[in-house]
């Protein structure tokens, strides 16, 4: 039981991780239509862009809080000045985030150097909670908690403000939307710099455990399509039930079947895309 | 095929340096012709998909691969003969696709896309984590050479690009014949108007599944020749960027021609293998290429100077 348990917590850790990176692969999916191959380098770059801030100034919030910012902003220019003038025609869209994919990577590798790192835990987080013969890391609890939160605030503005409504508009048909006076362009921009900031910032709440290398936009990237395949393409709603899916199994494929884990990851996938082929929450 | 004016010398210019180049090309340049031929014909097999039928894989690659691993496995863990390695990797690149296009076949667009992209991935996470069979990130080395293999009386880098090109000229004949049947125009009519196609009565699922697994087949092809070619396979050859590096060289060459993908494959070998004599940072190079070939030339080089397919 305790072992369920334990396991349980782990799944659901990696199921908020996931959350982070995927919840901006599938909005961004939803408003361009688009296969962002780059979207683990996000990833990989908040990571990178944290550990420089923090080795200088020793802050991780602030560490935090710059990746996020500063990987937005190298989104919304990738959106804004190369993928835009492709429209919604994915697959140019895709072949020029496979080169900014390889770019990222090669610079990473120029600036940072290719030996791994982790970041550090935050001081009050380093111990572990007991609840009765569960014990659990306060970090991994605390990652958790903060993906709710964010995941929480994305549905509020999804589903609650005047930019969110637009945004389902343009979910919905992007050419309408555009009709009625959306600026879907702008909105894409948006969209687009989010998900970058968001995968990011799960970049550094991955930081302590996950650290950084060369390679870890590849390793994250397969995980989060899973994701966004299990869940439906465009649904929030659908990265959150689909990280929860994905990370629970993958989490006890792991312990279990160690050698076939990644295997295991398709049981989902292929059940989800034989019964409904657009996902669980996607609409065709 | 020769649909414009520099068409036409331009292959036979390609045909004389594929068949007598290796008369006068050092060693080391008959490796670099020999890997593209084996690389044009899994070029050439993703096109049948995503140049002729529009379906745009992005786990093709994980064909290639496994045939790759087939020749591995069984020829130095089984110690198998030449033609059961062959001819069983063969069998398991088509039964895979066979089975993987079930999955795949009724969907479309960017989800085939994405679908094939995690398909793929996971195919390379099986490849690199199943280590008793695969040797996971070590991959499996001492594949014997194909003429030793095979038992030919001659050997040599030479020998065996001719054997290679052999099997290249044949495979393009067959996807030639292909794309010009009846079954190969039914597939492009599926690309521009799968709907039309419907209500003339044509089974477009079917019809979509077998273009699968005939890239499927080629592509294993391909992956066999490559596992006699390096004499070592390893999880790379799966990877998501092994998979885009051959949708660039179908795009970058001319979709939808069977010649693009050749040229294509040319010059993607030709532009890593010289970069990376000269700079360690030919990933960042190979990044630009992605970007300016898409900007400059979103139709391919042998596409180039025709208007743009509605």
């Amino acid at each position: 039981m305790t072992y369920l348990i334990t396991q349980s917590l782990n799944g659901l850790f990696s199921a908020a991780l996931l959350f982070l990176i995927a919840s901006g692969l599938t909005l961004a999916f939803g408003v361009m239509k688009i296969v962002n191959i780059a979207h683990g380098s996000f990833y990989m770059l908040g990571v990178y862009v944290a550990y420089t801030v923090i080795q200088r100034t020793g802050s991780l919030l602030l560490g935090a809080v710059v990746a996020l910012v500063v990987v937005a902003a190298v989104g919304f220019l990738v959106q804004r000045v190369f993928l835009r003038r492709f429209g919604a025609d994915p697959l140019p869209q895709m072949m020029m985030t496979m080169g900014f994919a390889l770019l990222f990577r090669d610079l990473t590798l120029m600036i940072w150097g290719g030996d791994p790192f982790t970041l550090p835990y935050p001081g009050l987080l380093r111990g572990s909670m007991e609840v009765g013969e569960v014990v659990f890391p306060s970090y991994r609890l605390f990652v958790i908690a903060v993906a709710a939160l964010v995941g929480a605030a994305l549905w509020v503005v999804n589903d609650r403000t005047l930019i969110g409504a637009r945004l389902r508009a343009a979910v919905d048909d992007p050419e309408m939307a555009s009709a009625m006076g959306i600026n879907v362009a702008r909105l894409s921009g948006l969209v687009f710099a989010v998900g970058a900031g968001l995968a990011a910032f799960g970049g550094v709440m991955g930081g302590p455990i996950l650290g950084g290398y060369a390679g870890i936009d590849f390793d994250l990237l397969p995980l989060a399509f899973v994701v966004v395949i299990v869940g439906g393409m465009g649904s929030l709603k659908g990265a959150v039930v689909g990280s929860i899916v994905v990370g629970m199994v993958d989490n006890f494929g792991k312990a279990l079947v160690p050698e076939l884990s990644y295997f295991t990851l398709f049981a989902p996938m292929i059940l989800v895309l034989a019964l409904k082929p657009t996902g669980l929450y996607g609409r065709a | 095929m020769a649909e414009r004016k520099w068409h036409l010398p331009v292959i036979v210019g390609l045909a004389l340096v594929l068949a007598t180049g290796p008369l006068v090309l050092s060693s080391y340049w008959i490796g670099l012709l020999t890997q593209i031929v084996v690389l044009a014909i899994l070029a050439m097999s993703l096109d049948i998909l995503l140049g002729y039928t529009g379906l745009p894989s992005l786990g093709h690659a994980g064909f290639f691969g496994v045939a790759a691993y087939g020749v591995a496995v069984l020829s130095t863990t089984y110690r198998a003969d030449f033609w059961t390695s062959v001819l069983t990797a063969l069998l398991v690149g088509i039964a895979l696709s066979a089975a993987l296009g079930l999955i795949v076949s009724h969907v479309r667009d960017v989800y085939f896309l994405m679908i094939t992209l995690a398909l793929g991935m996971v195919l390379w996470g099986v490849s690199y984590r199943w280590i008793p069979v695969t040797g996971g990130d070590n991959g499996i080395s001492g594949i014997p050479s194909l003429e030793a293999h095979a038992g030919l009386p001659l050997a040599g880098p030479a020998v065996f690009y001719y054997v290679t090109l052999a099997v290249f000229l044949a495979c393009a004949a067959l996807m030639r014949v292909l794309v010009r049947s009846p079954f190969g125009l039914t597939l492009r009519g599926i690309r521009e108007n799968e709907a039309r196609m419907k209500s003339l009565g044509f089974n477009t699922w079917l019809h979509c599944y077998l273009s699968y697994v005939i890239a499927g087949a080629f592509a294993s092809v391909s992956g066999v020749l490559w596992a006699y070619y390096n004499g070592f396979v390893s999880p790379t050859y799966l990877d998501l960027t092994a998979s885009s590096e051959l949708f660039l060289m179908v795009t970058l060459g001319g979709p939808a021609t069977l010649v693009g993908p050749l040229v294509g494959a040319g010059a993607i070998v030709l532009l890593k293998n010289v970069m990376s004599a000269y700079t360690a940072r030919w990933l960042l190079i190979l990044g630009i290429v992605y970007i300016v070939a898409i900007l400059a030339a979103p139709q391919g080089i042998w596409n180039l100077g025709r208007p743009k397919a509605g």
